[in-house]
């Protein structure tokens, strides 16, 4: 199937969203959408499959001009989207998850379970999908959910697949998995559209790249061109990919964690007895893949969920018990994971949000009364040194966009004093343009003498910016190593092989402090210890790709 | 769909959104701005603009409801095709009649300025105006109460037991204790205050330490205030006027009745000044006060709040105090107020529930909520002459205010019905929102 997209317009209210967007994806294709938040490339696959209707021009398929009313009449044309929030219901199984809508019966409208189950059972095995069609879909890992997407779309029989940022959620290992499928597919003569703002993966991908700014194409490239190229096109300058930085000169212990224990929603211990230290001057990255304890341990050393165990020095100062307001007098500085949620108040004005934590202190504060014209000017100063991009100080933060919302947060948490960063996921969802910049500020905070500690699921991130790498999984700090290590060490780290990577120990004897090495002996056989209970064998992530 | 702002980074955009020129705007560019803001206030429908249209809107249907209800109308309308000009002049008339007495009874009577030229009384002028604003009091201390919890993010169903807890207390010290002139009012507003406090502390609390929703509490509280009433006033006899066999309380001393200031020709009940000084209050209080501002914060996100480092339980526990307090202060009002001077069984009436639909009128806003609570008490003023003048019950001005209500609730009707753009985001899902507590 041919499908081409001539001349698609879409406008909200005075924006543009899509402007004259021309795009041909030809059969046995893998296309790459590449384009930065806000470019305009999820709405126009939200015109393609049928959820929004474009205000000018026209999808062709193999030459038939067609009218997209709503998602129905999009499958029923062959095009099938995963998108970047799965549609799955949790608590039945892959099986019942695929064929709700097109459950087909026999006789008195008894399903056909049986032949349903064939069916998922046959594309996984044709495509390598790898799925076991009885499984429950809450019990499975986020990359096996993606693949039950993508069956499901194939039992629509689509032969135009919309992958949109389909690795946003995946672990490194479980990302050559999803490549590994698209090639089958794209193999068996289906087409790919591979929505992405990450100039790897879409270079690695993708057959041909179309750039998207600002609603328009503008240029269409092969993969085999560079890094730099691409993100030019994309953010319409050169852009700096690689945070410049000097070698870190680490001063006394900041922050001093040991042996922390803390419990998840569910009741299992994350993080579980983590010890660690962070220098000042020195950058420690988190390394993991989502939910392995991370967002946990961020909130128990900001107090927003309680320590079960061990213990929490600020510059030797015992803060485990703490409030979050006396840590952040203290000195934290917290810039949280979700900044939508944690990090702002989208309804409240720019001003507001950038003194959301001293608000009630001088100068802003005398007494309980508040001293407006020095929240004005302090906005005024911030946005003009973090060059936030807004009309007014007076514009709800939530109008803004993502790089914007971060950057109030960064200039409200980096214009107190603080000794310490905490900043998880700083640069997600952001473009190239914003996560330059987000980098750049946090390596400045290091070199004034900050300790800063980075989590971060983007391994691009934690090269770019760690000065010692601490690898989570499962609630442990299974691993330091020195930013040295290779890519696939640190996939295997973070996907629970440890007793695989640890028999490397280069990597830790090169972490600044006897200390550290030291710590990374400790944790190291702790994952080693149970390895095999950790990692299913039924989970096909698990394994070596 | 979440595409709409264009790229964010770094590029090139045109002077005038740099936030860091510094361009001087001539004036008329100015006066420009302005006119096209008010356009767009009327074409895109703001609140305002909804709210007056959904006022407007009531008044069409009330007016129906008149023409339909009527006897004499009814009567014509038999006769609709043997003599129809009567039907729709009898109609006309009817509604005319009705809502000029309305109007009469909440704003002025024409009649009491052609009397006052006459040798007639001045002060008949004002009457109607200071009736209303009368009956606004009670309403716009309760309406504060359910508009300032709403800020932080909780909905104050309780503001009825809190009005009763104020009053008890303010009806106690009027009566039981004998105090000089001002003194008295005072000690009895402040009683007022302490005994909502209280009943709104302890949903407050009650929220913070177990997590219990506060709609149900106050829910349930109110039910516990309204037989620790019947209790007080029957069964202990604690506030029971002496050889009364009616729940009633005895009169409080007239040291305690909150005086007219201004006295004739106008005049103004002291309580409607302590009613507007209470709503100056809380503006501040939300606005320009750190305490505001963490109860804002708390209401809008308390998860950002929480990492922020504010306590949302110590807030919650606050902002109920308080919300309890401005509600003891309205059943303090109308004890101590112009008419009423005793407690009864059932004095309440529906003052805290007429405090959430002037709450939600208001949109939750000290100024909006003054605007709100006049609106209500001019039409429970206009409402009682209505009544008296025509034989339009007064039950149609509750009906208006039903309308008026269920108008602004429902934004997207009235931008229907009067074509109205959509607007940018605003509407009442924050008023959804805060029933997740």
């Amino acid at each position: 199937m041919r499908l081409e997209l001539r001349g698609i317009t879409k406008r909200f209210g005075s924006l543009v969203a899509n402007d004259q967007i021309d795009l041909v994806v030809e059969p046995g294709q893998i296309h790459a959408l590449l384009g930065e938040n806000g470019a305009g490339k999820t709405t126009l696959m939200n015109v393609l499959y049928g959820l929004m209707s474009p205000d000018d021009g026209q999808i062709v398929i193999d030459g038939q001009p067609v009218v997209f009313g709503s998602p129905r009449d999009a499958i029923r044309a062959g095009i099938g989207m995963v998108h970047q929030h799965f549609m799955l219901v949790p608590v039945f199984t892959v099986t019942e998850n695929v064929t709700l809508g097109v459950e087909r019966t026999r006789g008195l409208g008894l399903l056909d379970r049986p032949r349903a189950r064939r069916d998922v059972l046959e594309l996984s095995e044709r495509y390598g999908l790898n799925v076991n069609p009885d499984a429950y879909v809450e019990n499975l890992p986020v990359g096996t959910q993606q693949r039950v997407e993508i069956i499901k779309a194939l039992l629509r029989e689509a032969s135009v697949l919309i992958l949109d940022e389909p690795t946003s959620v995946l672990t490194p290992s479980e990302t050559e998995d999803l490549f590994r499928v698209v090639r089958e597919l794209k193999a068996g003569g289906r087409s790919i559209v591979f929505i992405s703002h990450k100039l790897k993966e879409v270079q690695a991908i993708a057959d041909t790249i179309t750039v998207i700014r600002r609603g328009r194409v503008v240029g269409d490239r092969p993969p085999t061109a560079t890094d730099a190229e691409l993100a030019a096109l994309m953010v319409g300058r050169a852009v700096e990919l690689k945070v410049s930085k000097e070698p870190a000169r680490p001063g006394g212990v900041v922050l001093d964690v040991r042996g922390l224990t803390g419990y998840d929603d569910h009741g299992n211990a994350a993080p579980d007895e983590i010890s660690f230290q962070v220098k000042a001057g020195e950058i420690l990255g988190v390394a993991g893949v989502q939910g392995n304890g991370q967002t946990e341990l961020c909130e128990v050393l900001m107090g927003l969920r309680p320590a079960e165990g061990g213990s929490i020095l600020l510059d030797g100062q015992d803060v485990t018990a703490a409030t979050p307001r006396d840590r952040l007098r203290a000195g934290f500085g917290y810039v949280p994971e979700d900044r939508q949620e944690d990090g702002l108040v989208p309804d409240f004005s720019v001003a507001e949000n950038l003194v959301l934590d001293v608000y009630d202190r001088p100068p802003f504060a005398s007494g309980v009364a508040l001293d407006l014209g020095k929240i004005r000017t302090n906005a005024a100063s911030l946005i003009q040194e973090f060059d936030v991009r807004t009309t007014s100080a007076e514009r709800p933060a939530g109008t803004l966009s993502g790089g914007n919302q971060q950057k109030v947060i960064l200039a409200r948490e980096l214009s107190r004093d603080i000794k310490l960063l905490l900043a998880s996921q700083p640069t997600r969802g952001l473009d190239v343009g914003s996560i330059e910049f987000v980098h750049r500020r946090i390596v400045e905070e290091r070199d004034r003498g900050v300790a800063v500690l980075i989590v971060s699921s983007e391994l691009d991130e934690i090269y770019a910016l760690a000065d010692r790498i601490a690898v989570m999984y499962e609630g442990k700090i299974v691993a330091f190593r020195s930013p040295a290590v290779p890519v696939t060490e640190l996939g295997l780290l973070m996907a629970g092989a440890g007793d695989a990577a640890s028999a490397d120990q280069a990597g830790s004897t090169e972490a600044p402090g006897p200390a550290q090495a030291d710590r990374a002996a400790q944790a190291d056989p702790a994952a080693q210890a149970d390895p095999a209970g950790q990692s299913d064998p039924s989970e096909p992530t698990a394994g070596p790709s | 769909m979440t595409e709409p702002t264009p790229a964010t980074g770094q590029t090139a955009r045109p002077p005038a959104e740099d936030p860091g020129a510094p361009r001087r705007r001539a004036p008329w560019q100015d006066t420009s701005r302005q006119r096209q803001a008010f356009i767009d206030a009327i074409v895109e429908g703001s609140p305002a603009v909804v709210t007056v249209l959904s006022i407007l809107a009531a008044l069409v249907l009330g007016a129906l409801l008149i023409a339909f209800t009527d006897t004499t109308v009814l009567h014509a309308w038999g006769s609709l095709f043997s003599n129809p000009g009567n039907a729709f002049a009898q109609a006309w008339d009817a509604i005319s009649a009705a809502y000029s007495a309305l109007f009469d009874g909440a704003i002025f009577s024409p009649g009491t300025v052609a009397a006052a030229f006459h040798g007639g009384s001045v002060a008949a002028i004002f009457y109607p105006i200071s009736q209303s604003m009368s009956d606004a009091t009670p309403l716009l201390l309760t309406g504060l109460s359910v508009a300032i919890a709403f800020r932080c993010g909780l909905f104050n169903i309780g503001a009825a037991g809190q009005w009763i807890g104020g009053a008890i207390i303010a009806a106690y010290l009027g009566f039981a204790v004998s105090l000089p002139p001002v003194i008295h009012v005072i000690v009895c507003l402040i009683g007022g205050i302490a005994g909502g406090a209280v009943v709104g502390w302890v949903v407050g609390e009650l929220k913070a330490r177990t997590g219990a929703h506060e709609v149900i509490v106050t829910i349930m509280l109110n039910y516990v205030m309204y037989n620790l009433l019947s209790y007080l006033l029957g069964t202990t006899k604690v506030l029971q006027a002496p050889g009364q066999s009616n729940l009633i309380s005895p009169n409080i001393a007239a040291n305690a009745q909150l005086p007219h200031v201004g006295g004739p020709p106008p005049e103004v009940d002291a309580g409607f000044l302590v009613a507007l000084a209470a709503a100056a209050a809380v503006a501040w209080l939300l606005n320009r006060s750190t305490i505001g501002f963490q109860f804002r914060t708390v209401g809008a996100n308390p998860s950002a709040a929480r990492a922020a480092g504010m306590s949302v339980e110590r807030s919650w526990v606050l902002v109920m105090l308080i919300a309890g307090a401005l509600a003891g202060l309205s059943g303090a009002s109308v004890i101590q107020g112009s008419s009423v001077h005793a407690l009864t069984f059932n004095s309440y009436g529906t003052y805290g529930f007429d405090g959430i639909t002037v709450a939600l009128l208001g949109r939750a806003r000290p100024g909006g909520v003054v605007l709100a609570a006049l609106l209500f008490g001019a039409l429970h003023a206009g409402g009682t002459i209505m009544q008296a003048a025509t034989s339009v019950p007064t039950d149609i001005a509750t009906v208006l205010e039903g309308l008026i209500v269920l108008f602004v609730a429902a934004p997207l009707l009235i931008r229907a019905v009067f074509r109205l753009r959509e607007a940018k985001g605003v509407g009442l899902e924050a008023v959804a929102k805060g029933w997740n507590g």
